[in-house]
């Protein structure tokens, strides 16, 4: 491999800097495995920028999701501002994760799936022909329903990602596994029985270990697809938690079926609804505290509400 | 007969209850007693013969009889050149089988598109796991004896064999690979591997000890067989130990198949002599694969 990942490369670079990485990655994504890793950890921002005066991380126009014939999402515009907690609140099958995996290409693994108008990252369109889907995937990070942990060791689990990307300094891996555990909050617990399997802790643990391992190919955005819905209460709070210390670092995109987590966790949120054809439409993206207490739309209040689910 | 709950309810009498349940457990054990004897038959034959065959053949069996060649009289005669025949061939049918059949099988189940044209293959590749072995023998003397030239050869005997076990091979290959969950599959590609990285990195370390048990069944049945090495190697009278895969071999069934059809007593006991040895070989790979596929399982369910 060529330089990989070596030492953070100037520790302090502006967010913009870190976005025109990306872009570069993503233009130069013929030459894969050569991009130059984000910074390990972004200086925490103590004075935040309002919600709408932050950059736009990730953005749509008119996008419309098909399988085959059907359309399973329409004319979807919205623009997600970075370094935020997004939350997509909806009712059941409205397309909710259809439209979060759209944005690693996540979808592209269903045979069949067409999008149309434009789904774009910091300015970069990721359903160009020049876009390598495996650079985008390290960027735009995902977390599942179900804690996942790969078939391995718990120090297997964080360094996949990164091996796979050509890290073989064992120096270097061990620092990324210390830095990411801690990051999701699991290092104490886990530090002494890194080479235990991943799948024999409890799903809370698990749930934090797939979030850990994401952290470790340093995306700028991470997705999560209903990340607390196996979990117990106890464990939840936790995530509920990260996601917010993460939210100040990492843009967050979170599918929830729960309406108390979206108000707790998130700063922006939009509300999905399924119309009579089945096709999800972005019924209204605001500021989470503006979507649950004064609603344009009248299907955004009757679903607050609880009149329908 | 009928009487009348205090609700209203009408009944079956207690008397009439029990005589129908009479009737239905004797049917239920009928049936019973009709399953165990169908399950008896078979185990019943099977008895009998493994019996038979050690009565004659066990003590026939000593290390002359591995070590030494066959020989024209009973007692001097052995398995020393079926034995080594049988390894050769086995070892380099395994040897194209296996990655062949891998290969095939994560194509198909992890790269193939979802066409009529997959479809096809797929079809094909089920039909020819039930082609019968001695078309495959003929096809293998017709290619590889006369077209490629390579005569009657431990090679061409293998790769006759690699033709008939390679679909069971790919049709283990794909359930095993079947059976990886999506979800890790999901996981390793959101995080940035490529596909090839995680076929590598996780889907086949799950998959092997399924893929392993493949193989060893799709051994088994290629050792075990005679027709289509008869076909190639014809029923020969070896005396010498091969040595590379370009000499002239026999194998363990074919020497049976040699030995059972001559006429004196004595021979009887050399071929139940040689059956024991053939199925202590079978039985031997079949517990490795049952070893094998146990440990998987218990690995999968934690």
């Amino acid at each position: 491999m060529t330089n990989g990942v070596t030492e953070n490369p100037g520790g302090g670079e502006t967010r913009r800097a870190s976005i025109m990485t990306t872009v570069v990655s993503l233009e130069g994504s013929r030459d894969r495995e050569r991009s130059p890793g984000r910074l390990a950890l972004p200086e925490q921002v103590s004075d935040r920028v309002p919600v709408a005066e932050r950059p736009v991380s990730l953005s749509t126009q008119n996008m419309s999701l098909y399988y085959g014939e059907f359309r399973a999402l329409k004319d979807i515009t919205v623009e997600i501002p970075e370094r935020t907690v997004t939350a997509i609140i909806g009712a059941s099958g409205c397309g909710k994760s259809s439209f979060l995996r759209s944005f690693n290409r996540m979808n592209d693994l269903i045979p069949g799936v067409r999008v149309e108008g434009s789904v774009e990252m910091a300015g970069v369109p990721i359903y160009d022909r020049r876009v390598d889907v495996t650079e985008l995937r390290r960027v735009v990070g995902m977390v599942f329903q179900r804690p996942n942990p790969l078939p391995m060791s718990i120090y297997e689990n964080i360094t996949y990602g990164p091996r796979r990307r050509g890290v073989r300094n064992r120096a270097e891996l061990d620092e990324i596994v210390e830095r990411c555990l801690t990051q999701a909050a699991l290092w104490d617990e886990v530090k002494d029985k890194l080479n235990q399997e991943g799948n024999e802790l409890s799903g809370g643990q698990q749930q934090r270990l797939c979030i850990a391992r994401t952290l470790a190919v340093e995306p700028d955005v991470i997705l999560m697809d209903e990340p607390c819905s196996a979990l117990d209460p106890a464990s939840t709070l936790r995530i509920e938690e990260l996601m917010q210390e993460l939210g100040h670092e990492y843009t967050i995109l979170v599918v929830t079926h729960n309406m108390q987590q979206a108000a707790r966790v998130s700063e922006m949120t939009a509300f999905m609804h399924m119309e009579e054809d089945r096709a999800g439409l972005l019924v209204e993206f605001g500021p989470t505290t503006e979507i649950f207490t004064t609603p344009k739309e009248k299907t955004t209040e009757d679903y607050i509400t609880g009149r329908f689910s | 007969m009928e009487s009348t709950t205090p609700n209203g309810v009408r009944s079956v009498s207690a008397e009439q209850f029990h005589r129908s349940l009479r009737g239905r457990r004797l049917i239920g054990n009928a049936a019973v007693i009709l399953f165990l004897g169908s399950t008896l038959v078979g185990l019943a034959t099977l008895a009998a013969l493994i019996i038979d065959v050690l009565i004659d053949g066990l003590s026939w069996i000593d290390w002359d009889f591995l070590s030494t060649y066959p020989s024209r009289r009973p007692p001097d005669a052995g398995l020393r050149s079926a034995l080594f025949g049988t390894l050769w061939v086995g070892g380099l049918t395994a040897l194209f089988t296996f990655p062949i059949g891998t290969a095939t099988a994560i194509y198909l189940e992890e790269y193939a598109p979802r066409n009529r044209l997959t479809q096809f293959i797929e079809l094909n590749i089920s039909n020819l796991a039930g082609v019968p072995s001695i078309v495959y023998g003929l096809l293998g003397l017709a290619v590889f004896v006369f077209l490629l030239n390579l005569d009657r050869v431990i090679l061409a005997g293998a790769l006759t064999l690699t033709l008939l076990v390679l679909p069971l091979l790919i049709v283990a290959g794909r359930e095993a690979i079947r059976a990886v969950p999506d979800s890790y599959r999901q996981g390793s590609l959101a995080l940035g591997a490529t596909r090839w990285q995680t076929v590598r990195h996780v889907i086949l370390p799950s998959a092997l000890p399924g893929i392993l048990t493949g193989t060893i069944l799709a051994m088994s049945r290629a050792i075990g067989e005679a027709a289509p090495l008869l076909a190639i190697s014809g029923l020969v009278f070896v005396t010498f130990t091969p040595g590379h895969p370009f000499e002239r071999f026999t194998v363990l069934p074919i020497q049976i198949f040699n030995w059972v059809s001559r006429p004196q007593l004595d021979w009887q006991h050399v071929t139940a002599a040689a059956i024991i040895i053939l199925l202590l070989v079978l039985l031997t790979m079949n517990a490795t694969a049952i070893l094998l596929r146990d440990r998987f399982q218990r690995r999968s369910e934690e």
